[in-house]
């Protein structure tokens, strides 16, 4: 099996042309103001479709994290051990990333304040963070 | 919300052999518990007029209660299978009281079977949408991050989870019946190999072939009164949110699941004889103990290794082995222990138990539902 590529629709092809310039955005309701990721058409608090992007400052927190030590697919054989995060932004949307500090997540912790690093992964760009300070 | 109080009745249940079924397909494998589950309540097939089905984790299928039901040869009045995750026996189970309490349906039959064993596992290896790209597999890693947030910010300690591994393990290794009768130290368990990271092996379930069944009555017309097992509280509620959008991954909807639970059998949580609950990774028991109201938070495996689990422990835990040690397969058996207990005829039988707590849960703590099962009277 070849590594995953997401799947690009009319919905969330912002968010990804958006990394792909540099960016990491989310949507946010003109009716309510939540903001949220991953992109959906319509407000999950209202339900309203009045929705806009805005670019992420880059600041978060750490919510959780795990390491892998088994592939599950055969293009994760050569990069076990590595660790999968929830990230918190500072502006409310959460995500799943990686930490670019330790791969097995030496220094981590829940509450760690990290850093947005946007990187490029076999033509890919990914939201990936990395501690700060 | 008293309504459906000791209405209904588990009247019979019925399972196959747990472990390796490389010769078997799924409705073969329901056939055979739906049988001995019909035979087990005294009845004859024709008396079965629901016929509920939990959708198979490793094969979703369209109209797979329709053909469980052909295999069965019956033309129920209620039909269908349902997608719960593992919440999706005790919500049937739930559907099915209804039912009957509304005079649609007399007997109902919920049954279950999956070969993920000898099959296919790519159910739970599997990529996770869009977030696979960031490396994001399994089902078990959804759990590993409620365990690294749990253990984080509990400060509990790994023995605070291996004590519920250890204690299972040791409950499957007295039954005849179970998948894996391999006692496990905490030694051992602390010593095994990571696999998600904070999970170790032990932390998580068996992957088991097998099938179950258990019919469903109205507690009234039950053919053996003795042995029909009232069916006193039911529950649910549902989180729905993925773990990493959850605002707050320790309190899930097992705390509103169980109050509904409790507050329709009328029972104190003092009162509770055993629990069996969804062990399908420790960090989901410690949690549901918790959100359940049975340990103060942060506090079910230390509460656990001074007070005991065991048949003679503060609370007797997963009396046949759970998931983690009787059979990986999705809530069923947990219910069917339960009805054993409450029977006077579990391997580990308990001295005169009262109430028995079942949780069934599915995705990663997504869904939930609860059921609180009495005496016979
Ligand atoms: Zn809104």
């Amino acid at each position: 099996m070849t590594r995953p590529v997401p799947e690009i629709t009319a919905i969330n092809r912002p968010y990804w042309d958006g990394l792909a310039e540099g960016a990491l955005r989310f949507q946010r309701c003109d009716g309510c103001g939540h903001a949220w990721l991953p992109p959906r058409s319509h407000c999950p608090a209202c339900l309203g479709a009045e929705i806009r992007w805005e670019v992420a400052s880059g600041g978060g927190k750490i919510v959780s994290w795990v390491v892998y030590h088994r592939a599950y697919a055969p293009h994760l054989q050569d990069r076990i051990p590595y660790n999968v995060a929830i990230v918190a932004l500072d502006e409310g949307p959460r995500l799943l990333t990686n930490i670019t500090d330790s791969a097995i997540g030496e220094g981590f912790a829940t509450g760690a304040p990290v850093v947005l690093t946007i990187e490029e992964d076999d033509g890919l760009h990914l939201p990936r963070f990395r501690l700060r300070g | 919300m008293t309504t459906l109080r000791g209405k209904t009745a588990i009247t019979g249940v019925g399972h196959t052999a747990w472990g390796k079924h490389p010769d078997r397909d799924r409705l073969s494998l329901m056939t055979e518990a739906a049988a001995a589950a019909i035979a087990d309540a005294g009845l004859e097939k024709d008396q079965i007029d629901a016929v509920l089905v939990k959708m198979a984790n490793s094969a979703p299928s369209i109209l797979w209660g329709q053909k469980v039901a052909e295999a069965l040869g019956l033309q129920p009045t209620i039909g269908l299978s349902l997608d719960q995750g593992g919440a999706a026996c005790t919500g049937l189970a739930t559907y099915a009281a209804l039912a009957i309490e509304a005079g649609m349906i007399e007997n109902a039959l919920i049954l279950y079977a999956d070969t993920p064993r000898t099959g296919s596992r790519a159910a739970m290896h599997r990529p996770r949408g869009d977030d696979s790209v960031m490396g994001w597999y399994s089902v078990a890693a959804g759990y590993a991050m409620l365990h690294r947030a749990y253990q984080e910010t509990h400060r509990a300690r790994p023995e605070d989870f291996g004590i519920i591994a250890v204690q299972a393990r040791a409950h499957g290794a007295a039954n005849p019946h179970a998948h894996l009768r391999l006692p496990l130290s905490m030694e051992a368990y602390l010593s095994g190999p990571l696999l998600i990271e904070p999970m170790r092996r032990d932390d998580c379930c068996l992957v088991s072939d097998g099938g179950a069944a258990i019919v469903l009555s109205a507690t009234a017309r039950a053919q053996d009164r003795a042995r029909a097992v009232p069916v006193l509280g039911l529950g649910q509620a549902q989180e729905s949110w993925e773990v990493h959008l959850r605002p707050d991954l320790l309190q899930t909807r097992a705390e509103a699941s169980g109050q509904m639970a409790f507050a329709m059998a009328g029972v104190n949580r003092g009162d509770i004889s055993f629990a069996q609950l969804y062990d399908c990774f420790t960090v989901t028991v410690l949690q549901t103990l918790e959100d359940y109201g049975l340990a103060p938070r942060g506090q079910a495996g230390a509460k656990a290794r001074a007070e005991g689990i065991g048949v003679d422990g503060w609370l007797p835990l997963n009396t046949s082995g759970g998931l983690l040690s009787e059979s990986g397969t999705p809530g069923l058996q947990l219910i069917i222990e339960a009805v054993r207990q409450l029977r006077g005829e579990a391997v580990l039988q308990l001295p005169a138990p009262r109430f028995g707590l079942v949780s069934n849960q599915g995705g990663t703590m997504h869904t939930h539902a609860t059921m609180i099962l009495g005496e016979p009277q």
